[in-house]
């Protein structure tokens, strides 16, 4: 008996290292075009071996944690780069990334296609790919229940009936925590937000370090939370309903997304210098900018795709919003305060 | 005794010696590879990124009262959670010491579960059992008719405490239970004989007997809660941040490398600082034993004093352990319709096709192919390191033992960047390569078995290895047959602690870039980070299918030690 379940596991712990030897041999005799992206990053397998057979090459998905962590191996390995193209920088780590140099100018032929307002850098280094909008999310079902009219503005959060019933991101930990700070700085001003937080703080809102805690820990829709109103996106309601056990007619959350309450999170993808298939990185841009690969983009990530010819599917047609006036502020400002901006919520805040 | 012998016999001496420095060089190089190269690396490109130092942060370090309290918040929260866990699983490791009863092997294992687990999903257990709407306060709230729930531990310091004290369990039952297995009864029943009391006993016998590895036990746990990460973040939420958070927040958000490898720097210095003080402790405070069989130390629990004493363990042990498993189990099980096995069978779909989809099966046999290949270098390096040590009482050897443990208290952010730009070169290329995955856990994991078979390693008189070399055994027989069956319990202590740190996916990975190597946490994590009540419930099926796997794991490794004649 002993003998055997040694044997076993001697036996287990080769396949497993010959499967490993032999994914990377095979890899060898063909060219292989490497993405680093984030943790989130999620596309239909299809459409990845499609590329592969037109083009004659391997494309290799590196994840490398969250989109702060990517970006930061992405520029510490710059002397000799792990992949060719970057997917997933957002605008609020945008002026870093251009900054530290690392990418190459890409007049892709799909840009015609994408909205101007998205296009933040004029040497197209880093092309917008996906966008999506961070806003209040609130339980349907908590407001219905006790009569209480749901938020409508950031103003509502800071008024006596909503006191406890919110939970937000801290900014320094977490990226939809850092974009509703910017939300906020966008509405109130540099001299007003914090005045606000103050305000929201005495309000008894809650800090967690995270989306998961905010969402899976706190929030009572999702979960067996007690606070109504959470920092999301506003494509967490369709996400909702896509992702319920039993199909649902209408989404337990909605967003919202007033004029100003919301800030619009653009994420770029770019041609990381250094790369020695320049063709095929460029041809692989154009097909994530194209019209099959963005129409796959909602479902899979539950972001908005930039082509303007892209086709939303129904779940996203019938539940997702998104603002008609989000906050925008650009890169470099961001770049230049975003320090200073953390440093001063903390202490508003947290201390 | 050693030394005289070698003396004796310089032809000895100097094969001995060539075979110790050997013997040592397996960890150091491994170390010097994965370890010191790619910190050494990070550090200098964080201080002195244009080739001259700038120590700028360095001040702003001191300057500042809020990494000092950083600091202090660090090391009380570790102290503490330790002394509790000790309290709590003490008599834990008596009763799987000295007793035998039916289904221990498989308690055992159940005890080593939580260590594998995500701290988001141990969060949710926790919220589901004691959070304001879960299950203990509900129903609180419903029989002493209170508005408001009763217990309120979200993002306070007591939840801290709960985790760490339910993450490190298993450690002191490994250790210390492993050791007090190992002692004679007849010591204390003298003691007892001679009139002394059972408080007394314990206090004078055992205690001082049992020291060595409760020490070392201690330091595991210690040195894990002060580099605590995932439960400060998620449990304590963000009004508390122990060094290892800050380290994170710097580096990742704020982009700030120097102060980060600062902090990291802090944080080594520390971890070898207490090292160091343990490491004088033990070398004062070990002594030799004859190990005794199993045979002779354990019995059944006869009396009703005895039948109290394990019945009571055992129900702490579910209450604490047993609760927030239980809970997790019925999250995976329970949808808005009642329960259900949907969220397994989705397990089993890709509806969206995603590439990044993992299948089931596939994720359990990534996880325990890493773990298996994580286990074996853990424990070729954790042996030599520990073989090295306990022949060694030099100098250098009390240098080298702190040394051996800094990768365990070593920021997975700093290294992780630091593998960026120090593996990038063949023949080291391996930033992107499949193998660096189990290399990292080892990191982790070879501490434990270092931990755990040091102490039994020491406790072997140097007359039992004598009386072999005398009757003409070699080295290596004499290692095989008299040194092997003393401690092949601890060395399989430390296996299972290897397998478990891989599986639960600790260390520098988290924060480096791989392909697709679908393990089950990172299943886990791709759930957890969209919306819809299926990713959660999926998230709660795939780490119950974590649990299970690991449980069979563990019985699996204990099969391979039981039923031996006159085992330690």
């Amino acid at each position: 008996m002993k003998r055997s379940i040694i044997q076993l596991l001697i036996l287990i712990f080769f396949a497993a290292v010959l499967t490993g030897c032999s994914k990377g041999e095979k890899s060898q005799d063909v060219k292989i075009l490497n993405v680093m992206t984030h943790d989130s990053f999620s596309i239909s397998e299809n459409l990845v071996t499609a590329f592969e057979k037109e083009h004659g090459v391997n494309i290799r998905f590196l994840k490398s944690g969250d989109a702060g962590a990517a970006l930061n191996q992405a520029i510490l390995s710059r002397e000799n780069p792990m992949a060719d193209i970057f997917y997933g920088i957002d605008n609020t780590f945008m002026s870093r990334a251009l900054k530290a140099d690392i990418f190459e100018p890409y007049n892709s032929p799909m840009l015609k296609n994408i909205d101007e307002s998205l296009k933040l850098d004029p040497q197209n280094r880093l092309l917008p790919v996906d966008y999506g909008d961070v806003c209040l999310n609130f339980d349907k079902a908590w407001f219905k229940e006790r009569g209480v009219r749901p938020p409508e503005s950031l103003e509502d959060l800071i008024k006596p009936e909503y006191q406890g019933l919110t939970v937000v991101e801290n900014p320094a930990t977490s990226s939809p925590g850092l974009a509703f700070l910017l939300a906020t700085i966008g509405h109130f001003g540099e001299d007003g937000y914090l005045d606000y937080w103050k305000n929201l703080r005495n309000n008894g809102v809650l800090i967690t370090d995270g989306w998961e805690d905010a969402y899976w820990g706190q929030f009572s829709a999702a979960s067996k939370g007690v606070r109504p109103i959470v920092v999301s996106y506003a494509s967490s309601p369709p996400a909702e309903v896509h992702f319920s056990e039993k199909p649902l007619d209408e989404a337990p959350t909605a967003a919202v997304v007033g004029p100003g309450t919301t800030f619009r999170q653009i994420e770029f993808v770019g041609i990381i210098k250094g790369t020695k298939h320049m063709d095929l990185a460029q041809k692989l841009v154009d097909f994530m900018l194209d019209k099959t690969f963005q129409e796959d983009i909602p479902l899979q990530m539950f972001v908005f795709p930039v082509n303007r010819q892209a086709q939303l599917p129904p779940v996203f047609v019938k539940h997702a919003t998104l603002s008609d006036e989000p906050i925008l502020i650009s890169p470099d400002l961001i770049a230049r305060n975003r320090e200073a901006w953390i440093e001063s919520w903390t202490i508003t805040v947290l201390r | 005794m050693d030394r005289v012998l070698d003396n004796n016999c310089p032809a000895v001496n100097r094969s001995t010696n060539r075979y110790r420095i050997g013997i040592a060089g397996v960890p150091l190089v491994f170390l010097a590879v994965f370890y010191f190269y790619p910190l050494i690396k990070i550090f200098t490109l964080s201080f002195m990124p244009e080739g001259v130092p700038e120590l700028g942060e360095l001040k702003k370090l001191i300057s500042t009262s809020f990494y000092i309290r950083t600091l202090w918040f660090t090391t009380w929260q570790a102290a503490l959670s330790t002394i509790l866990t000790l309290i709590v699983a003490l008599p834990g490791a008596y009763i799987f010491a000295r007793y035998r009863f039916t289904g221990k092997n498989l308690l055992q294992s159940f005890t080593a579960i939580p260590f594998v687990l995500p701290s988001v999903v141990v969060a949710a257990a926790f919220h589901a059992l004691l959070g304001p709407n879960g299950i203990v306060n509900s129903w609180l709230m419903d029989s002493f008719d209170l508005t408001v729930p009763p217990i309120r531990l979200n993002h306070t310091i007591w939840f801290i405490l709960m985790a760490h004290v339910f993450y490190n369990y298993t450690v002191i039952i490994r250790i210390v239970g492993g050791a007090w297995a190992r002692l004679q009864p007849s010591l204390s029943e003298a003691a007892r004989m001679l009139g002394a009391s059972s408080w007394k006993t314990f206090r004078e016998i055992t205690f001082p007997l049992l020291f060595p590895s409760i020490c070392a036990a201690s330091l595991l746990v210690f040195i894990f809660c002060f580099s605590s990460f995932g439960v400060i973040l998620i449990l304590g939420g963000p009004r508390y941040a122990t060094i290892e958070v800050e380290i994170y927040r710097q580096a990742v958000h704020i982009f700030n490398l120097p102060m980060a490898a600062a902090l990291s720097l802090v944080q080594i210095c520390f971890t070898f600082v207490f090292m160091w003080v343990y490491t004088w402790l033990q070398r004062r405070t070990t002594f030799t034993l004859y190990p005794e069989s199993r045979k002779v130390t354990q019995r059944k629990p006869s009396t009703r004093k005895d039948r109290i004493i394990v019945g009571t363990n055992i129900i702490a042990m579910a209450v604490l352990l047993g609760s927030p498993l239980a809970a997790l189990v019925a999250q995976s099980v329970s949808t808005k319709q009642g329960f259900s096995l949907v969220y397994y069978r989705a397990l089993f779909e890709n509806p969206e096709q995603s590439i990044f989809y993992i299948p089931p099966v596939e994720a359990i046999a990534y996880s325990i192919g890493f773990a298996l290949t994580a286990l074996v270098l853990s424990l070729i390096i954790g042996l030599c390191a520990a073989t090295f040590l306990a022949q060694n009482k030099s100098r250098a050897a009390s240098l080298l033992d702190p040394l051996f443990m800094l990768p365990l208290a070593t920021s997975a952010v700093t290294l992780g960047f630091g593998y960026i730009i120090a593996l990038d070169k063949p023949p080291l290329n391996l930033r992107t390569s499949i193998m660096l995955v189990p290399l990292a856990h080892t990191l982790v994991a070879y501490p434990f078995v270092v931990r755990s078979v040091l102490p039994a390693l020491r406790s072997i008189p140097a007359n039992l290895r004598e009386s072999a070399a005398m009757l003409g055994a070699s080295s290596v027989q004499t290692w095989m047959h008299v040194v092997m069956p003393i401690v092949r319990r601890s060395v399989i202590v430390g296996a299972v602690f290897a397998f478990t740190i891989s599986i639960g996916e600790f260390g520098a990975t988290v924060f480096v870039a791989r392909p697709q190597t679908p393990t089950m946490p990172l299943a886990i994590y791709r759930f957890l980070g969209q919306p819809g009540a299926l990713n959660y419930g999926q998230a709660m099926a795939m780490s119950t299918v974590l649990m299970l796997a690991t449980a069979l794991g563990f019985l699996l490794l204990e099969r391979i030690r039981s039923g031996q004649e006159g085992e330690f």
